[in-house]
C-alpha cells in the first residue's frame, strides 16, 4: 500500500514537474536544444519509474507507531525553529536548546540532557569558533 | 617511468609538515567515524566537507584531510563489527560473520589485528592499482566528446540502479529526482530561471552540500529517533586481549588477503559497485574456495581477513573512475566528488593534465595515510574501542548540530538550513520506502554536467538526435548502460548481497 501511495505521489510530482518545465520562458538566444528539453526527459523518466512502482509494489515497510511519527515531526519542527531563531539568539543559546531536546528525546534523563546540550554547544563553539576560526551566528550577547 | 616520476612529485607535495598533520588528523577522525555505529564513510565525509570548505583550506590539503577520513572510516568500521556484532558501516557487515565469533572465543585482539592488517594489504595494493590504472583510463577518456560523456553519465546511473539496488524502478526514480533537483535555478546556457517559483533563494539552485548533509547525516538522526536506540550496553565490556597477531595466523590468512584484494579492487573500479559489494564478493569467494572444514561463520580468521581486504581494496578501486572520469560509482565516492566540486576542481582527464600536483599529491597522501592507519590501528585499538561507549543519545545531537554548523558556515543562510532539514525528512521517508539515496546525490551532482554535455553535443550537430550514437565509443557505452541496467533484472539476484535484503540495510550507511 505504501508503495502504491508513493507511486501515485511520484506520478503527481512528475506531472507537476513536466508542467513547470513547459512554462519555462524561452530566451531570444538559445541553443538548438533549449532549456526545456532536458527537464522533459527527466520528467518522463520520473513518470515511468513511478508508474512501475505503482504497478509492482514492494513488500510493505515497517512504519513506526503514530507516536514515533509524531516524535520525528516534532524533532523536524525543532530543527526548523533552530534555523529560524539562530540569528536572533545566537549560536550557543539555540544549540544548547536544540541539542538538549534531541538528547532528551533519544533517551537521556532531563538533567543529563541539559548538561549534554550545554556541553555540545560550548564544545562546538570552542573548537570551531575559537580554535578553528569558523564564523558562527552571533546573538545579542555576542556568542 | 612516467607514472613513477609523477608519483615521486606527488610525495614531494604530500610530505610537508602541514599535509602530514592533516593526514594524521584525518586518519584518526576517520577511524573514530567508522567505528561509531550510525556514522560511516559517506555521512562522515559529508559532514566534514562543509567544514573543510569553510575553514578555507586550499584544495590539496583539504583533499588529503578528507580522503584520509575516507580511508580511516573503512578501517574503523570493523571495530564495532568484531566487538559488538554491529557493523559500524555497511561495508563492515560481512566482517561480523567471523569477527564476532572470534571475539566471543576470546580472540578479539587477534581478530582486530588480522582485520587491521587485511585492511592495510587491501588498501595498499589497491592504491598501487589506482596509480597504474587511472592514467590508462585517462588516455581513453581523452577520446571522449560531449556525446560520449553524456553516454558515460547514463552508464553510471544505469549500473548503479541495475547492480547496486534492490528495485530498479526505485533507483530510476531516485536518479530522476536528483537530476530534477539539479535543474532548479538559472539555466547556465540561456540565463532563464527554471523551477524557482519566483523565490530568489532558488535562483542559485540548491547547493549539493545541503542536499548531501540533509540526506545522509540528518536522516540518520531521524532513524535513531524512530528507534530510540537508548540503552543497548549490556555486553560492552569485551576483553580485547593481545593485538599482535601470531605469525602462524598471518601466514594462514595471507592468500585470502591477496585474492580478496584483487576481487575487491575490480569490484571497486566497476561502476555501480562499491565497498559493500567488494567485501561481499570477497567473503563469498573465499568461503567457497577455502571453507573445507566448515569453520567459516564460526570464527575463522580468513573470514575476517577476506571481507576487510576486499572492502578496503574496493575503496581504492572506486577512486579510479572518480578521478579519471569524474564519474563516481558508489555513495562514498559520490561524496568525495562533491568535495572536489566544492573546491572548484572538476575531476576527469583534464585534472591529470592541468593539476597533476593535486592528483599525485592525493595519491601519495593515500600511501602515507595507509601506513599511519596501520601504525595507529594496531597499538591504539583499545582507544578506539572506548569510543564505542559513547551513547547515541549524546552522539546524535552532536552530529546534527555539527551538520548545521557546516552548512551555516558556507552561506550563513537560514533558507539553506531549512532546506537541509527538509532533505533530512525526505531522506528518512525514502529510506523507509527502500528508495536508494545514492542515485539522488549522483543526480544532484552530475545533472549540470550531464545537461551541458547533451546540449553541447546537440549544438555541434544542429540538434540531430542520432549523433548521440555516432561513434563506436558512444555505442559501446550505451550498450554497457543497457546491459548494466537490464541484465540484473533477468539474471536475477546473483550479483547482489543477499544480506542487504535484510532490514538492516534500511538504517545502514549507503555504500
Amino acid at each position: 500500500m505504501s508503495d502504491r501511495i508513493f507511486g501515485v505521489f511520484g506520478l503527481l510530482l512528475a506531472g507537476f514537474y513536466l508542467w513547470q518545465a513547459s512554462v519555462i520562458e524561452l530566451s531570444f538566444i538559445s541553443d538548438p536544444f533549449g532549456p526545456r528539453a532536458f527537464p522533459y526527459i527527466i520528467g518522463v523518466v520520473l513518470a515511468i519509474a513511478s508508474a512501475v512502482v505503482l504497478w509492482k509494489p514492494d513488500t510493505e515497510p515497517e512504519w513506526p507507531a503514530f507516536s514515533r511519527l509524531f516524535e520525528i515531526g516534532i524533532a523536524a519542527a525543532v530543527m526548523i525553529a533552530y534555523a529560524m531563531f539562530l540569528k536572533d539568539y545566537g549560536f550557543v543559546a539555540c544549540t544548547t536548546v536544540a541539542a538538549a531536546y534531541l538528547s532528551w528525546r533519544l533517551g537521556a534523563r532531563p538533567v543529563s540532557a541539559a548538561i549534554a546540550g550545554v556541553a555540545i554547544a560550548v564544545g562546538i563553539y570552542v573548537i570551531f569558533h575559537l580554535v578553528l576560526g569558523l564564523s558562527l551566528a552571533r546573538g545579542p550577547w555576542g556568542f | 617511468m612516467d607514472t613513477l616520476a609523477s608519483l615521486a612529485d606527488g610525495f614531494a607535495v604530500a610530505l610537508t609538515f602541514q599535509n602530514l598533520m592533516l593526514a594524521l588528523v584525518g586518519c584518526f577522525l576517520g577511524t573514530i567515524i567508522g567505528a561509531l555505529p550510525g556514522l560511516g564513510p559517506s555521512n562522515g565525509v559529508a559532514i566534514l566537507i562543509p567544514l573543510a570548505f569553510t575553514l578555507g583550506l586550499p584544495a590539496t590539503p583539504a583533499l588529503i584531510l578528507l580522503t584520509s577520513v575516507y580511508y580511516g572510516a573503512m578501517y574503523g568500521g570493523r571495530i564495532s563489527s568484531i566487538l559488538l556484532n554491529i557493523p559500524g558501516d555497511e561495508p563492515a557487515l560481512m566482517t561480523t560473520l567471523d569477527g564476532y565469533p572470534m571475539a566471543r572465543a576470546g580472540q578479539a585482539g587477534e581478530a582486530l589485528a588480522i582485520s587491521g592488517l587485511a585492511s592495510f594489504v587491501g588498501a595498499f595494493f589497491a592504491t598501487w592499482g589506482l596509480v597504474f590504472l587511472a592514467p590508462q583510463l585517462v588516455k581513453v577518456a581523452l577520446l571522449f566528446g560531449p556525446a560520449e560523456y553524456f553516454a558515460l553519465f547514463v552508464l553510471a546511473f544505469a549500473t548503479l540502479g541495475g547492480i547496486a539496488s534492490r528495485n530498479q524502478a526505485k533507483a530510476a526514480f531516485a536518479a530522476a529526482l536528483g537530476l530534477g533537483i539539479s535543474t532548479i535555478g538559472v539555466d547556465g546556457q540561456t540565463g532563464v530561471p527554471r523551477f524557482s517559483f519566483g523565490e530568489v533563494h532558488l535562483y542559485d539552485g540548491i547547493d549539493f552540500l545541503v542536499a548531501i548533509v540533509g540526506l545522509f547525516a540528518l536522516s540518520e538522526v531521524f532513524i535513531f529517533l524512530e528507534h530510540r536506540a537508548g540503552g543497548n550496553g549490556s555486553d560492552r565490556s569485551m576483553k580485547v586481549g593481545r593485538v599482535v597477531p601470531p605469525w602462524k595466523m598471518v601466514r594462514a590468512t595471507l592468500p585470502a588477503m591477496g585474492r580478496s584484494t584483487i576481487l575487491g579492487f575490480i569490484a571497486g573500479v566497476l561502476p555501480g559497485a562499491g565497498a559493500s559489494l567488494g567485501s561481499f564478493i570477497s567473503y563469498t569467494f573465499e568461503k567457497r574456495l577455502s571453507d573445507r572444514n566448515g569453520t567459516f561463520g564460526k570464527g575463522d580468521p580468513r573470514g575476517v581477513a577476506a571481507p576487510e581486504a576486499g572492502n578496503n581494496a574496493a575503496a581504492g578501486g572506486a577512486l579510479v573512475p572518480m578521478l579519471a572520469l569524474g564519474v563516481p560509482g558508489s555513495g562514498t565516492t559520490a561524496v568525495l566528488l562533491a568535495m572536489l566540486l566544492a573546491l572548484n576542481i572538476t575531476p576527469g582527464p583534464l585534472l591529470f593534465q592541468q593539476n597533476p600536483d593535486v592528483v599525485w599529491g592525493l595519491i601519495a597522501a593515500l600511501f602515507i595515510g595507509n601506513l599511519m592507519l596501520l601504525a595507529m590501528n594496531l597499538p591504539l585499538v583499545s582507544l578506539f574501542v572506548r569510543v564505542l561507549l559513547v551513547p547515541t543519545r549524546y552522539l546524535m545531537p552532536a552530529v546534527a548540530m555539527i551538520s548545521f554548523v557546516g552548512i551555516y558556515g558556507i552561506s550563513g543562510s537560514t533558507f539553506d538550513l531549512v532546506v537541509m532539514v527538509a532533505f533530512g525528512v525526505i531522506g528518512w521517508v525514502l529510506r523507509k520506502l527502500d528508495v536508494p539515496l545514492v542515485p539522488i546525490i549522483l543526480g544532484v551532482l552530475l545533472g549540470d554536467q550531464m545537461e551541458k554535455n547533451l546540449r553541447r553535443a546537440m549544438t555541434i550537430h544542429n540538434g540531430d538526435w542520432t549523433m548521440l550514437f555516432d561513434s563506436w565509443l558512444a555505442i559501446a557505452l550505451w550498450s554497457f548502460a543497457i546491459i548494466g541496467f537490464v541484465l540484473p533484472l533477468i539474471v536475477g539476484r546473483y550479483l547482489r548481497p543477499k544480506l542487504a535484503d535484510e532490514p538492516i540495510a534500511e538504517g545502514a550507511d549507503p555504500d
